[in-house]
């Protein structure tokens, strides 16, 4: 069987399971819909929350960018890792004790104001949608790489499987939908990884393989030996950085704050029944992220090595496959400058003019096909990434539903709607987003790389100090939180903008305020909304007394509710 | 419910616990992976540069124990002020 075979039965594979689960676990009531009825046990959780939480970028592009960025890329290996540590000793637990069904919700009791909740409703959907079309466009990738269909078939395809279990599941078919798409994207991830790593070190760890030596009898050391071609190519070495150190921190600090402040990663933690497995959930949700996010680094380090090893100066009449077949899809070109027929692969530093360029998405999907492993290996990452995508995109529309049923018309337009209305509506209001979401896949405004780095840095200048503040300051009050909330996502967005929009060709380090980057810049619009919600809360009459009760209520455990038991 | 000095004896022992992880998590990550990753680097963990090594590894396993580390710690916090839930084996 060839490529294409072996994809088609993985994918088949895979979608038969999801469907299989999907109407095993379909939701009976509202609080299944929105929160599993709040009776997930931890590891499950943490499975969902890992698989949630990982999208198309985590898995298709991140050891990419890891790549071509060298040491650089941590900043997304701690930033979107680091963020569990703050939601496990921050927010997790807390949030569940004051049960609720969203962020909007706590955001509109604790600061006992409607303005508060729109404010927060507004940005759940706005971060939501962003990340949405993200992940229907990966989705369009793999299905027109490897299955041949056009993007456009593949997004509807995609389109219409996470259509079928997030409207009829909810959070309960979603939950479970997860754990099933957890355990088949990182065997994706990690079959290639082992085998991989084995050739080239002679080790199945990656983890352990990437310091280690060479296969090769060289006993050279791997990064060494990487570290040589990539200096030598004039691309500087690969363990060093190019990054200021400032904007390191601000990237890693911001991306860090926001993932804790993303609302379809918070929600997971009203789906646990206790404040003990709100914790430990998060624990669970970081070691089952922590086994891709170590091995990515190790990935990425692999690629770029074999990458240099075989097209470096190869004649481009010898290419292989997977050359070709990328070249097909524009996402590798080759430009023959010198007219000498071999491939220049070279950085800035070097002498030789730079004929290839390779878009950095294609690295995991194509890193198999460059190690030479079997053709099931290929079609195993094929699905592997439909998995991430799929988890993350059903994972967001649930999020965009509920703000519109509950937090937009339950609790601010139309108070009196039913429990059945209202799962009626939230069902209504997935399956328009699903649509919205493939128009946006098919079509993707040119800018979604800018507009992801200002959904973070948006979550991180509002949802995540209001959050805070309200748990653990019991002065702070509605104008201070709301102040803080419009100043710093009013500055993020305008550096954002500025940068990104208005004046794209002023965005190099030398014009960035303190060298910080557009990607950092939420870091110092959350240190913003901090400061002014301080402020100001000190110069405002306290929050009633009854608000400080319900302060000194979610800082204990114990009288967590059972959860949200209405049958429809 | 227990009397309120007994709640905020605990919830200064909470804020205790959360300061000096967090210290960690700062030390590991934005320390030895960002500021001192260049010191760092001059000692070596077989092919690894340990700034490199902390920046790309070593920080996530750390953070996956502080989490857990975390949930112990407040597990025995939360019985010791008797604010634990009830196991009601649902």
């Amino acid at each position: 069987m060839n490529v294409a075979a072996w994809t088609f039965v993985m994918v088949a594979l895979s979608f038969a399971l999801y469907i299989g689960v999907a109407l095993w676990s379909r939701a009976r009531s509202t609080g299944e819909f929105y929160v599993a009825a709040a009776r997930v046990r931890p590891v499950i959780n943490g499975m969902a929350t890992a698989a949630d939480w990982m999208s198309a970028a985590s898995f298709i592009s991140m050891a990419g960018l890891i790549a071509f960025m060298g040491r650089d890329g941590s900043v997304f290996l701690m930033g979107w890792t680091g963020g569990y540590v703050l939601l496990a000793l921050l927010l997790a637990p807390y949030l569940r004790k004051f049960g609720k069904y969203t962020v909007p919700d706590f955001v509109g009791d604790r600061y006992y104001s409607r303005t508060a909740r729109v404010v927060a409703v507004v940005c759940a959907i706005f971060v939501s949608f962003t990340y949405v079309a993200g992940q229907m466009r990966g989705v369009g990738i793999v299905f027109s790489r490897f299955l041949g269909v056009g993007i456009e078939t593949g997004v509807v395809i995609g389109m219409g499987i996470v259509f079928f279990y997030a409207v009829l599941g909810g959070m309960k078919g979603i939950t479970y939908t997860q754990v099933a798409q957890y355990c088949v994207l990182i065997f994706a991830y990690l079959v290639p990884a082992i085998f991989i790593s084995l050739l080239l070190t002679g080790i199945p760890v990656p983890q352990i393989g990437f310091g280690s030596t060479l296969a090769d009898g060289s006993g050279t050391f791997l990064l060494d030996r990487l570290d040589g071609l990539t200096t030598e190519l004039g691309f500087g070495a690969y363990t060093a950085g190019r990054k200021g150190t400032l904007d390191v921190l601000a990237i890693t600090a911001a991306l860090m704050v926001g993932t804790a402040g993303l609302p379809h990663v918070i929600v997971r933690f009203y789906t646990v029944r206790k404040v003990k497995q709100a914790r430990s959930s998060a624990g669970w949700a970081l070691l089952f992220i922590a086994l891709l996010y170590t091995t990515a680094p190790a990935v990425a380090a692999f690629a770029r090595t074999n990458l240099l090893t075989t097209v470096s100066d190869t004649p481009y009449a010898d290419v292989p496959a997977w050359f070709t077949n990328w070249e097909a899809t524009g996402l590798i070109t080759f430009d023959d400058k010198n007219g000498d027929g071999r491939i220049q692969y070279t950085g800035p530093a070097a002498s030789t003019p730079n004929e290839l360029t390779i878009d950095r998405d294609i690295m995991v999907l194509a890193n198999p096909e460059i190690a030479r492993l079997p053709a099931w290996v290929v079609g195993l990452v094929a699905a592997g990434g439909l998995a991430a995508a799929l988890s993350t995109a059903a994972g967001l529309l649930l999020v965009i539903s509920t703000s519109v049923a509950h937090d937009l018309l339950k609790k601010t337009l139309a108070p009196s709607i039913t429990e059945h209305r209202e799962l009626l509506i939230a069902r209504v209001a997935a399956g328009f987003a699903v649509i919205i979401a493939g128009y946006f896949g098919i079509h993707p405004p040119g800018f979604v790389a800018e507009v992801v780095a200002l959904a973070f840095g948006l979550a991180a200048a509002s949802f995540f100090p209001a959050i805070i503040l309200g748990i653990f300051s019991k002065r702070m009050n509605v104008y201070g939180a709301v102040s803080g909330m419009v100043a710093g996502i009013g500055f993020t967005a305008a550096y954002i903008i500025y940068f990104k929009m208005l004046h794209p060709e002023l965005n190099t380090a030398a014009h960035w305020w303190l060298g910080i980057s557009p990607e950092g810049i939420g870091a110092i619009g959350m240190l913003i909304n901090v400061a002014i919600a301080v402020g100001i809360a000190a110069l405002t009459p306290p929050p009633p007394a009854l608000v400080q009760a319900l302060v000194d209520e979610i800082r204990v455990p114990r009288g967590a509710g059972p959860g949200h038991e209405v049958t429809a | 419910m227990p009397e309120p000095r007994s709640i905020s004896a605990y919830w200064k022992r909470n804020l205790t616990y959360v300061a000096v992880l967090l210290a960690i998590w700062f030390a590991v990550s934005f320390g030895a992976g960002i500021l001192f990753v260049e010191q760092l680097n001059r000692i070596r963990l077989g092919g690894f540069q340990l700034g490199f090594w902390f920046a790309q590894q070593g920080s996530i396993y750390v953070f996956v124990m502080l989490i857990f580390v975390y949930v112990r710690l407040m597990n025995r916090l939360d019985r010791a002020h008797d604010v634990d839930e009830e196991e009601d084996g649902r």
